[in-house]
């Protein structure tokens, strides 16, 4: 069973054991626009929980990505390179960012759920 | 366009499409001091195919509208600006920019004739100090501000077609042309022209018919609405320039290319500010240019990247830059010494810390179609 978290910046966190897989939310997505370009972390890199991961460029403007937990990438969505489209189409599934092997799985417990995520992203409204 | 970076201190104020904005759903931004759609649901890569393939609305109300009425009004304004004003035809509208003593660029802007006036169209951001300028520097000319009218650009090849059902004259003008004319039934002054590359119209009219005449352009089948997104894809993609961002107080017209507007009489003649180190210029060259840049990977390069060669000695500096949605590619504007301006030279950018390799590439980046081709300093 996989666990679905979240951060005020929305990004979603999914766990499964003590890997993670790492995006941005569909409200994120919506917030940014059409995302033209994805830069992603080497594979291998090690993220500090607060650290830019990744940046995010929409037609408009270019957006950071922080680390929401820490730990090493053990693999990156290469098929945004080709279809940076993916992160509107798809954001919480084959829009991915990256997948990490969880450095502090007590970060964990810092991030939203999805029922505190909705309440909050409702509360930007 | 203006500078989104001029954001006022204070609440912004409303055009007189605001409600329509939020009818439709537009997320709305403080541009310049209104409030204005960024985008509507459709997103900016789908309003900017909309304007190429075929008609968008967009609210142009933020920017500055100004008559000059008096007897001189035209040689009056020639004190301020390099572009040939005395000898505009009644019907006919001209592009041009307010020069400074050091013969740089304090804002560009449209000037048209009508019979009785000269009709010009400021950016928002820079409306205030032309009014104080022009109202400082054309001592016996009326300089009116109107306050109380919209302005809609409805851009893109269909968009003749839709206009015409609503105002049949509109087919008759021909680029750079501006006439009085009604359109739905309410009074409005329509020229041939805009900020997209496309042909297409802006249409100034009284503030509170605005909702009612954009609504009845919005039903035609052709026509959609458009933001601020797309409207500054559609510029960068057509070579246009952005004041704040590619035109400077501290560029010169020849330094943006832009020399083109400089009238033939005024190239002999002088008398505007900065007319010495601009005409220089002229004939010398200047020391850099603004040049188009194609990044080579699909990163966007944006405002504030420093370029350099190949050797890695800072040659220049990006202006604007972003995605062009027609080309599926990023695409920028910026400023090169002039012995790098040669399209086809590689240079790079600096992103994120990063070089990143560049192109100089010929502007525009998609082919202007306009109505009549917009002939470079054309006499009339």
């Amino acid at each position: 069973m996989s666990e679905t978290r979240y951060t005020g910046d929305h990004e979603w966190v999914r766990v499964e054991g003590d890997s993670a897989t790492v995006g941005i939310t569909a409200y994120a997505q919506e917030q940014l626009g059409d995302v033209v370009f994805v830069e992603l972390p080497a594979v291998g890199a090690e993220l500090k929980k607060g650290a830019e991961a990744a940046t995010v460029e929409s037609v408009k403007a270019a957006s950071e990505v922080y680390a929401a937990v820490s730990g090493e990438v053990t693999a990156v969505n290469e098929a945004l390179a080709g279809e940076p489209a993916l992160v509107n189409s798809d954001p919480e599934g084959e829009g991915w960012f990256f997948k990490l092997k969880l450095g502090e799985a007590g970060e964990l417990g810092e991030l939203m759920d999805a029922a505190a995520y909705k309440d909050y992203c409702a509360g930007l409204e | 366009m203006t500078d989104p970076a001029a954001v006022s201190q204070t609440a912004p104020l409303e055009t007189p499409l605001a409600g329509l904005h939020r009818a439709l759903g537009g997320k709305l931004v403080d541009f310049a001091g209104y409030l204005l759609p960024v985008q509507y649901p459709a997103g900016i890569m789908a309003e900017h195919k909309q304007c190429r393939q075929s008609a968008a609305l967009f609210d142009v109300s933020h920017m500055g509208q100004v008559e000059l009425r008096g007897e001189g009004a035209d040689a009056a304004l020639e004190r301020l600006v390099p572009g040939e004003i005395q000898k505009l035809s009644a019907g006919r509208q001209r592009y041009t920019y307010f020069t400074n003593q050091a013969g740089g660029i304090l804002d560009d802007l449209m000037v048209a004739r009508l019979p009785d006036r000269l009709f010009l169209v400021l950016n928002a951001a820079c409306k205030a100090d032309d009014l104080a300028h022009l109202r400082a520097n054309l001592p016996g000319i009326e300089v009116r501000e109107l306050k109380e009218r919209a302005l809609i650009a409805l851009q893109g090849p269909k968009a003749v077609e839709a206009l015409a059902r609503h105002a049949p004259d509109v087919a008759d003008l021909r680029f750079m042309s501006v006439a009085e004319l009604e359109v739905a039934g309410v009074p409005a002054v329509v020229s041939r022209s805009g900020y997209t590359g496309e042909d297409g119209f802006e249409i100034s009219l009284p503030a509170d018919r605005a909702e009612a005449v954009a609504r009845k352009l919005l039903a035609e089948p052709e026509v959609a609405p458009a933001g601020l997104g797309a409207r500054d894809s559609l510029r960068l993609e057509a070579g246009l320039c952005l004041y704040g961002h590619d035109l400077r107080p501290d560029i010169t017209p020849v330094e943006a290319d832009l020399a083109w507007a400089i009238g033939k009489r005024r190239r002999e003649e002088g008398g505007f500010p900065g007319a010495e180190t601009i005409l220089k210029q002229l004939a010398e060259g200047a020391p850099r240019r603004r040049v188009g840049l194609r990044p080579e990977g699909r990163a966007p390069v944006r405002e504030g990247a420093e370029l350099s060669d190949a050797e890695g000695r800072p040659v220049g500096f990006v202006t604007s830059g972003g995605f062009g949605p027609s080309l599926g590619a990023p695409i920028a504007m910026g400023y090169v010494t002039e012995a790098l301006a040669t399209p086809g030279t590689r240079l790079s950018a600096t992103v994120r810390g990063k070089p990143l390799p560049v192109v100089v590439s010929a502007l525009p980046f998609v082919p202007q179609r306009y109505a009549k081709k917009w002939e470079p300093g054309e006499s009339v």
